[in-house]
Parts: C-alpha cells; sequence; structure tokens
C-alpha cells in the first residue's frame, strides 16, 4: 500500500484555491464601492466612512440610498447606513458603534444626551403617525379627531391590534399613545410581533387588524395591503399627538473617541442645509411626498439642541 | 431623482435571469443581486475554509488519541451544533464591539465580524461530523498503514483519505449552516448596501429578511431561489472536487 500524501495535500490545495478563486471572480464589482476618492485633490476625509445607526423607516422608504449619493460623492466617503429600529440604533451609538444617529423617538433621544453620548442635536424632518385598519373598521374609529379616543374604542371593542413590539421609535410612540389614553393593552386582541413596519403592515393586512403606522411606510407599501387609513395624522389635519419628528445627533467624541466625529458634524451639516432638505422635501414614492424638511427655518427654535423641559436655569442638568 | 428610486426599478439582470428563464424585471438595481452574493460566498466560503483548517485536525487528534476528558471535549462540540446563531451573534458583537475586547479593530459591521460569527457557528459541525467519519474508519487500515513504516502523519492522511466522505459531509453541513444563516450576521454585519446599491454586508438571507420586513414577499421568494439555487452548485461542486482528489 502507497501513501499519496502528496497527491492528498494538492488535492485539498486545489480544492481551496478554486473557492476562492470563486469569489475573487465576482469581487470585482463588490469592492468597486470602497475604491471612490483617494487622489490628491480630494479632500482630507477622502475615502473615510460614516457609520449611520437608523430607522427602519428612513431606510426602507428609500430615502437614503436616494440622498447619500450626493454626500458620498462630495465629500469622497462612504456611509453606511445600519436601519436598526430607534432602540437599537441608540444602543449602538451608545456602545460605540456608530458616528450618528438619526431617529425618531425624542424621550430616548432626550436620554441618549442626557447620559452624554449624543450632542449637536438637530431637528431634520417629519412627517405622520396614522392609525391603519380594515376597511371595514369593527371597531368603528373612522374619521375620529382623538387618536387616543381611538385607541380606547379598540381596547373596549376587543378588535385585533398589532403592536411593533421592538423598542423601535414607532413602538414608542404606540405606548406613549396607550398611556395618554390611560388605557392598558393586553389580552388576546393586542398581538406584539417584535418586526419592522412593513411586517407589522403585512400581519395586521391578514388578520383585519389595526396597527399604528409610521405615513412615510404605509405610503411606500399601500399598493400592497388592503388596510386603509382610519385616523389621520397632522399632515392631514389629525391630532397634533400623532406627529413624528426626526432627530440627527453626532456620538460624542468625548464619550467614544473612536467616533468620526468631523464626518457625523460634515453629514449632519450637509443634511440640514437647504439643498439637502429640499431633496428631502422632493422625494416621492407612490406619486406622494414622504418626508417633510425642519431644519431650515427663520426661527431660533432652540429647543432642538437640548433634552425636553431642559432649561439654561436649572442646576441638575 | 427617477433613477435612484430605492428597489423601485425594473432592471433586467442577464445574470440572475439566467438562473431564473421566465423572470427578466427583477425589481432591483444594477449589481445589487450580484454583490450580495458575492457577500454571500464570500463570508461563507472564507469561513468554512477556516473552520475546516481548525476542525479537521483538532476531529483527527480527538479521534486517534486518548485522554481523561475527552468524552467532555466530544460533549462540548455536540452542544456547539446547536447554539444558537442569535446567541453567537450576541456573543461576537460584545467581542467587537467598541467597548468589547477586540473593539480598537474596528471590526463592528465589517465582513470581518460575519467571518467570525459563521466561523464559530460552523465549527461544531463540522468537527463533531469529522470525527465520527475519522472514528468510523477501520481499526484495520491504520494498522495496516502503521505497518507499511507510515509516520504518524500518514497515518493520519491514510485514515482522512478513508474518511473523505463522511469529511465533505462535514465541510458541507458547515457551510450549509453558514450560508444560511440569519440571526448573527444581521447582528454583526448590520446588512449593509451603499447608496449606490452595492452590498457592504447584506448577504442573501439578510437581503430576504429585508424584503420580507417590508412585506416585499415576491421578492424575498426570488432572493430565496437564488440562494438554494446557490447552495445546490456550491454542494455540487464541493462534492465533484472531493471525488476528483481521490481518483486521481
Amino acid at each position: 500500500m502507497t501513501i499519496h500524501r502528496r497527491e492528498f495535500l494538492a488535492a485539498i490545495g486545489a480544492g481551496a484555491v478554486a473557492s476562492t478563486a470563486g469569489c475573487a471572480g465576482v469581487g470585482g464589482s463588490g469592492d468597486g464601492a470602497d475604491g471612490t476618492g483617494g487622489d490628491d485633490s480630494a479632500p482630507g476625509v477622502a475615502g473615510e466612512t460614516l457609520t449611520l445607526t437608523t430607522t427602519t423607516s428612513t431606510y426602507d422608504t428609500g430615502l437614503l440610498d436616494a440622498i447619500h449619493t450626493d454626500f458620498e460623492e462630495m465629500y469622497g466617503v462612504t456611509v453606511d447606513a445600519v436601519a436598526q429600529g430607534t432602540g437599537a440604533a441608540l444602543e449602538s451609538a451608545r456602545n460605540g458603534d456608530a458616528d450618528v444617529v438619526m431617529v425618531h423617538a425624542r424621550g430616548l433621544e432626550d436620554e441618549f444626551m442626557r447620559n452624554g453620548y449624543g450632542i449637536n442635536r438637530r431637528d431634520l424632518m417629519f412627517n405622520d403617525f396614522v392609525i391603519v385598519g380594515p376597511e371595514s373598521d369593527p371597531a368603528g374609529i373612522q374619521g375620529m379627531a382623538s387618536a387616543t379616543e381611538a385607541l380606547t374604542t379598540i381596547a373596549e371593542a376587543g378588535a385585533t391590534f398589532v403592536s411593533r413590539g421592538d423598542n423601535s421609535g414607532t413602538h414608542t410612540k404606540e405606548l406613549n399613545l396607550w398611556a395618554a389614553a390611560g388605557t392598558e393593552p393586553g389580552g388576546d386582541w393586542y398581538q406584539e410581533t417584535g418586526t419592522g413596519m412593513g411586517e407589522a403592515l403585512n400581519i395586521a393586512n391578514q388578520q383585519g387588524a389595526y396597527t399604528l403606522s409610521d405615513r412615510g411606510t404605509f405610503i411606500s407599501q399601500r399598493s400592497e395591503i388592503d388596510l386603509t387609513v382610519l385616523v389621520q395624522g397632522p399632515i392631514e389635519d389629525g391630532p397634533e399627538i400623532l406627529a413624528n419628528p426626526y432627530g440627527i445627533m453626532a456620538v460624542n467624541p468625548g464619550v467614544h473617541d473612536n467616533a468620526n466625529y468631523d464626518l457625523a458634524m460634515a453629514y449632519i451639516g450637509w443634511i440640514t442645509s437647504p439643498g439637502t432638505q429640499s431633496a428631502i422635501a422632493d422625494y416621492q414614492m407612490n406619486g406622494e411626498q414622504l418626508f417633510f424638511p425642519e431644519a431650515v427655518s427663520e426661527n431660533p427654535d432652540f429647543q432642538q439642541y437640548v433634552p425636553d423641559g431642559w432649561s439654561g436655569n436649572s442646576t441638575d442638568d | 431623482m427617477e433613477w435612484k428610486l430605492h428597489r423601485r426599478l425594473s432592471v433586467p439582470l442577464e445574470s440572475v435571469a439566467s438562473l431564473l428563464p421566465g423572470l427578466l424585471d427583477l425589481p432591483f438595481r444594477d449589481g445589487y443581486v450580484w454583490s450580495i452574493i458575492y457577500v454571500s460566498l464570500y463570508v461563507s466560503l472564507l469561513a468554512v475554509t477556516l473552520s475546516t483548517l481548525v476542525s479537521i485536525p483538532v476531529a483527527v487528534v480527538l479521534g486517534f488519541t486518548e485522554f481523561p476528558g475527552k468524552q467532555f471535549a466530544k460533549s462540548v462540540i455536540n452542544t456547539g451544533m446547536g447554539f444558537p446563531s442569535v446567541v453567537v451573534g450576541l456573543l461576537v458583537l460584545f467581542a467587537v464591539s467598541n467597548q468589547g475586547p477586540l473593539g480598537a479593530f474596528d471590526l463592528i459591521f465589517t465582513k470581518q465580524a460575519m467571518i467570525m460569527s459563521q466561523f464559530v457557528l460552523a465549527t461544531p459541525p463540522i468537527t463533531a461530523i469529522s470525527l465520527a467519519a475519522v472514528s468510523g474508519v477501520d481499526d484495520g487500515v491504520r494498522d495496516a498503514a502503521r505497518a507499511l513504516g507510515g509516520t504518524r502523519l500518514d497515518v493520519a492522511l491514510v485514515v482522512l483519505k478513508e474518511a473523505r466522505y463522511g469529511i465533505v459531509t462535514a465541510i458541507l453541513a458547515g457551510f450549509g449552516r453558514a450560508i444560511s444563516e440569519v440571526g448573527s450576521v444581521l447582528i454583526v454585519g448590520g446588512n449593509i448596501t451603499g447608496a449606490d446599491g452595492i452590498s457592504k454586508t447584506r448577504t442573501l438571507t439578510t437581503a430576504i429578511q429585508l424584503e420580507a420586513r417590508q412585506g416585499q414577499y415576491e421578492t424575498a421568494m426570488i432572493l430565496g431561489t437564488v440562494l438554494v439555487a446557490l447552495v445546490l452548485t456550491v454542494n455540487a461542486v464541493v462534492i465533484r472536487l472531493g471525488d476528483q482528489g481521490v481518483q486521481r
């Protein structure tokens, strides 16, 4: 019996080479994204990467992809947008894994700022939440002027309500609404899904259930589901409590010295500039505007920079 | 800005269309599908290669030697096969996060972090199945190799050769676990695609998850078909390579 050690090793080697060669071939297209910038005339930040953690609603509506090319070309950088939901996006930033955060839950943003993680907050844009449900509207909330009254009615009727249940901005808003309504949701009719907005809308659609959705995601998905808007948000003259403001903050380099603060501030400057703000206003899906810019204003609006209720006279902050 | 509209643009992708006859109008941008296939293969193949390099020596040592605690080592490996991928993802996240022990290397939301978590996931099945294959080789083969004057390495190679089908199965099982994995690569990779539609850390599985999140079940299904086709292709190639390596 002879020992074919050499042949055996050669076979393993050939296998390994073949497997890696496969990726290298396809890799040409994949690596192109990183190769931008880098020539002598490029700005000093060229080639750097900005990590933005954000919510599913800004990402899934396609807004970020639509506007980011402009920023990437202007600075010769790459923006890594990680769509996580507000709670997770802030947590990533808290761990120092992001440079800038774009979220929509003012209470959580304020806590993030008070703890020192976020600085230079700006109001960015807004849209609104809507309460959607089946056209048959079993609880009879159609056209109610009060969101809390609508929720109470749903609870009293025991009509199925789908909750995001994922600590996202929408989930936070929903919990605030229940608290404002003075109703403790629970029971068979209340279903926490732990999924993104699109999935929650689909689950509600399949079950003929009610849910709270941001208008952007609802518009982008409306053609595929049978749900309809039953209680409008402030954009369509609904109650102010359904407003959905987005804020943007840089991660504090005093807490996380690896945060790319320069680039984060460049990004905040760019996205709050008149040009980008009008690009946000121009972004449409199915012929409808999804986000309403609010960063450019004649009024100073100091409140956007500080946690809610903060006052220069208070001593505890 | 019509040309930038996210996945609303119908771009005929000849490449994928050839895989899926009849589906000429895919709702993805140019290069998107290829780039996520590339990331999927890159991450899974590298992770499985690394796992194999670690697993086979471990399987050979465990299969050939007796030592106290060997049963315990085996149980650890077998437990590892059932380790939930989300937990692995969380552990790797803690390791590579800026606050973690590997934070200085800036690995969060990169392919490298994804390879780490897939390595952790793929190594136990590859080791366990290889070990079973190596242990199943008839003692006579080992004795014959030794009697013919083979060194320990020679004997090991003879046994590996006898156990080749089991080991190929092991590698394929590891690859299957790696490429079909969603939870951990989503957590440590971040499912990132650039504004130009080229994937950085988005794999086929996380792309499917993203489509499902948006309720786009049809496009999710198309990507699922691509994933199944890919796994079939890789399995066919690996089995063929395994056969050829022996027949020559």
